[in-house]
Order: C-alpha cells, then structure tokens, then sequence
C-alpha cells in the first residue's frame, strides 16, 4: 500500500512550480506516475505532495513549424500518442518507431515522454533516440524558462540538470535533413531495455557528410560515441569502416554486471547493435530502405 | 512523513467515474489504487493482482478503452473516465464475440491471465479491427500468461479479428 500523500492540481507551470518549491523535498512531480508509484509502492522514497501536471492544459501537444522544421513535443505526451501520432509519422517516423518498442501497451498508454526523462533510469529508449538527434528540452519555473541540449539535461543514472521547482515543459526536435536518416536498435531480456543505440547518418555524394551515435542502456546514462563518429565522417559508409565504428562505440561504453547481463556481454550487444544502426541508417540515408 | 500516525491528516478527493457503464460516485484517499478500488469497494474480481509493478497484465483494465495496469494506477486517475472491467464486457447475458472465442480455441487455461488478455485484445480490436498477426503479438507482448497457452490465445484473438484465414494458418510464420 502506498504511504498517505495529498495530490495538487495546479493549472500553470508557475503554480506547480511554486508548490514544489513550498514542499520542498515533500514533492514531487506526478505525470503518468509509471515510475513514481512504483517508487512509492516500493517505499524506495515518499513524497506527501504530488503536484499532478496533466491538470495544466496544453503539456500533452505536439505541433510542427514547417519554417524552422522542428517538431515541439509536449512533456506529457504519452508513448502511445508518439507512437501514433500522424505528424511524427510524416516528420519523425524513427521516434514512432523505438516508441512502440518502449515497455507494454500498458505503460505506453500511461507513462510519458517527459516522465522517462526526467527520471532519468539509465535503461531508457528515448534517451539514447534523443541524444543522437540533439534534442533540446525546455525547462521552466515560476522564475524562468531555459533550454538545455539533452546532452546537458542527462547527467547520471537518476540525475538529470533539473533545478528545484523547475518542471520539463516540452522536446525541441530538429527534423533530419532530406539526405540524412537514421536507425535505432535494441535488445532486451526484461521488459526495460539491457542495450539502446541509435545511428544518425547524412550522406553527401556517398560520403558520411555527419554521424551520430549513441549508446545507452548499458552504463549510468547514455553517451555518445565520438570517437566512432569521427571515423564515420569524410567516409564511405562501408562494411570495415562500419565495424571498427561499432568497436570503437563498444570500447567506449562502461557497461556494468547486472541482472541485465555481464558487462563483457553487453560490450558485446552494443557492437552488433551499433553496426547494425550504422547500417540500416547509411541504407536509408541512400533510400535503399524506409522506416518500418 | 509516517505513515498511519494517530492523528495524522488524511486527505480525501471525490471521485464520479463510469465502471462498465454504471455511475459510481465515491470518496476515496488518492493513495487508493484503482485494483483495490474494483476489487475491494466495488467487487469486481475480474482484475487480478499478480506482479504488482506493471510487467504481467493481469490487473489490466480498460480506462477509456485503453489498457492500464490497475495495479499501478491511482483510482483517482480514473475520474470523470469510463473504466470498462471483464464483468462488462458481456451484453445482455450475450458474452462478447472474444469471450466466445477464448472458449471455443480452450484459450483459458487457470484463468489468471485471461480477464487482461481479453480486454487487451478489445482495446487493440477497437483500434485495429483487422490486426496483422504481428500486430496482435506486438499489442499483447506485455501480458503473460504463466500456463504459457499463448497459441490458443493468438489463435483466439485472430478468429475474431477475422485475420486468421486471410493471413495463413498459426505457425506459418517464423516469428
Ligand atoms: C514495466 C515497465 C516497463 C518499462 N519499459 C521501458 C522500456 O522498455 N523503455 C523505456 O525507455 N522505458 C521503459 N519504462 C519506463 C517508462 O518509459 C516510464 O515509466 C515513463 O515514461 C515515465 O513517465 P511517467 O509520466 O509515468 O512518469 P512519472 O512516474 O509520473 O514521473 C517519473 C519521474 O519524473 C518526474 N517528472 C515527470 N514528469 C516531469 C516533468 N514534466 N518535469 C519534471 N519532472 C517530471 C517525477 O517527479 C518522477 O520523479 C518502463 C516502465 C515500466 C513500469
Ligand atoms: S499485477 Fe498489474 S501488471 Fe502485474
Ligand atoms: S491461463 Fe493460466 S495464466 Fe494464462
């Protein structure tokens, strides 16, 4: 049974805002509540307060500027909504993609975008999706509203660049150029991913003109290869140039032993995942094959 | 703060919701789970409680017509919301055509599973009248069944989307 707690409805971010920071660290922020509950049920932590943002209107939308080409992803947006929503499937068919493969129908139909990263729970699949795409999240308070690139936002495992009071309000996502695409991969022995990658590759004239990649799942929090995106760079995307990228993301990652699996094992995971990213986006930045 | 201190306030929220149909008004604690709430204060048995933390489906419950774990769901989520349970799911004594289908392909087998995996498949059958067969497996991933009667349960559910015929038999495929 869960410990006894007061639920707010504020109709603002301002006024969530201002009752996190009057209870302090007796709040906290309830969205689909696919995480927090089970914290709560699980005694881990106990909040007397929840300040329940799906009563401020509006956090739930996703619209499109076709000038700037970016699509603005409200913070309550469900997994569900984003794997069926009809603009992302035009304009982001990647992100509807790894959506449908996030936990059950279930917790899609419940939990949120914004939920999952603000909780930051290093076995996340939009995390690893949105730090290779350069996602920026707006935050905001009853002071101020920033934004942060989400490679700043995520810090650690269950650590994120949030201030008290401060509240994720939406997901700033460029769209891919018309020569770009991209893949993402996962595997799984529990419901929560064990390995995430995700490939972004533009081609110009058959040449990697950009390559991003990341890799979660696997460590604390999700990072990015580097070092594979310099080699994919200036080059042909081939097979050799591929699997030493795939090793090189592979060396990089801190995986650690867990019920998931060894950290030799997931080494290995991220290896074959990264090659395949690598080379589902390079054929689909080629149109050689689209989206699923 | 602790909890069940004598004296310690316990706050309390009204609720008037739709369960199967029916108006129900109530005064609950918003720590009260909808599970609790159905089984406990309406005794609707249907849902069952079994993993307790969202990975099984047999707590899974419609709340307008979407599948939600009722075990990890505040009762309080569901006001002014329709909640639809197994006991509703039959129309003047008539079971629905999933119910029908579960018994003709023996796709009950302890019965644990069977209330979430039913409503599971109405919610997707609702959306998808005609689901691929990958589409059904996709859409019921997140329910077990711990007799493992998955076949007949596929099976089931493809009888009355109506895509078993068209789509080969069960088993034709490789995945
Ligand atoms: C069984 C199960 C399987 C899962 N499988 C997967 C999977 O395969 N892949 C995957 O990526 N994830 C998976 N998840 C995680 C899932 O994606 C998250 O539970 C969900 O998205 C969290 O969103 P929520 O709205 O329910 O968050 P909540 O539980 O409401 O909140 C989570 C945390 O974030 C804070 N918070 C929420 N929204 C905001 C906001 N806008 N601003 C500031 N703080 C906020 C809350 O205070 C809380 O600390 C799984 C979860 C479960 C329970
Ligand atoms: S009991 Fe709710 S999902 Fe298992
Ligand atoms: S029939 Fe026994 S759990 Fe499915």
């Amino acid at each position: 049974m869960l410990g006894i707690f007061q639920i707010h409805e504020p109709d603002s971010i301002e006024e969530a805002s201002s009752l996190l920071k009057e209870y302090g660290y007796e709040a906290a922020v309830y969205a689909g509540g696919t995480e927090l509950l089970l914290v709560m049920k699980e005694k881990l932590a106990h909040y007397s307060h929840l300040v329940n943002i799906k009563t401020i209107p509006g956090l739930d939308e996703i619209s499109f500027d076709p000038e700037a080409r970016t699509l603005r992803i409200g913070a309550l947006t469900t997994h569900r909504q984003l794997e069926h929503s009809s603009l992302i499937a035009e304009h982001a068919p990647l992100l509807a993609e790894m959506e449908s493969t996030v936990g059950n129908v279930r917790v899609r139909a419940m939990g949120t975008i914004g939920g999952n990263l603000c909780f930051a729970e290093p076995h996340s699949d939009p995390a690893t999706l949105l730090l290779a795409w350069d996602a920026v999240l707006e935050v905001g308070s009853d002071e101020a509203r920033r934004r942060i690139p989400i490679a700043d936002f995520l810090l650690g495992m269950f650590e994120t660049a949030l201030q008290p009071g401060e509240i994720l309000i939406d997901v700033h996502l460029q769209l891919l150029p018309a020569n770009a695409a991209g893949a993402y991969r996962k595997f799984s022995t529990h419901e929560r991913p064990t390995a995430t990658v995700a490939a972004l590759l533009q081609l110009e004239q058959g040449v990697i003109a950009d390559a991003r990649l990341a890799v979660g799942s696997v460590g604390p929090a999700a990072f990015r290869a580097k070092e594979a995106e310099e080699m994919l760079r200036g080059q042909q995307p081939q097979e050799e140039l591929i699997a030493s990228a795939a090793e090189s993301a592979s060396r990089a990652a801190d995986p650690v032993d867990d019920l998931h699996g060894s950290a030799e094992y997931k080494r290995h995971l991220v290896r074959v995942l990264a090659a395949e990213a690598l080379d589902l986006a390079a054929r689909r930045a080629q149109a050689e094959v689209d989206y699923d | 703060m602790t909890e069940g201190l004598i004296g310690q306030e316990r706050p309390l929220v009204t609720i008037s919701l739709r369960v199967n149909g029916e108006p129900v008004e109530a005064v609950i604690e918003p720590r009260e789970l909808l599970l609790d709430f159905l089984r406990d204060r309406l005794g609707l048995m249907g849902a069952k409680r079994s993993c307790d933390t969202q990975v099984c489906g047999a707590c899974t419950v419609l709340l307008d017509d979407l599948p939600v774990s009722a075990c990890c769901t505040l009762a309080y989520e569901a006001r002014g919301r329709e909640v639809l349970t197994i006991e509703g799911l039959a129309q003047d004594g008539a079971l629905h055509p999933l119910q029908q289908a579960f018994i003709e392909h023996t796709a009950v087998q302890c019965g644990f599973c069977t209330s979430g995996m039913i409503l599971t498949a109405r919610s997707l059958l609702q959306d998808h009248p005609r689901p691929t067969r990958q589409e059904i497996r996709h859409y019921l991933k997140g329910n077990l069944c711990r007799c493992t009667g998955y076949w007949n349960i596929l099976k089931a559910v493809e009888s009355v989307a109506g895509s078993g015929r068209q789509r080969g038999r069960v088993g034709e495929e490789a995945t």
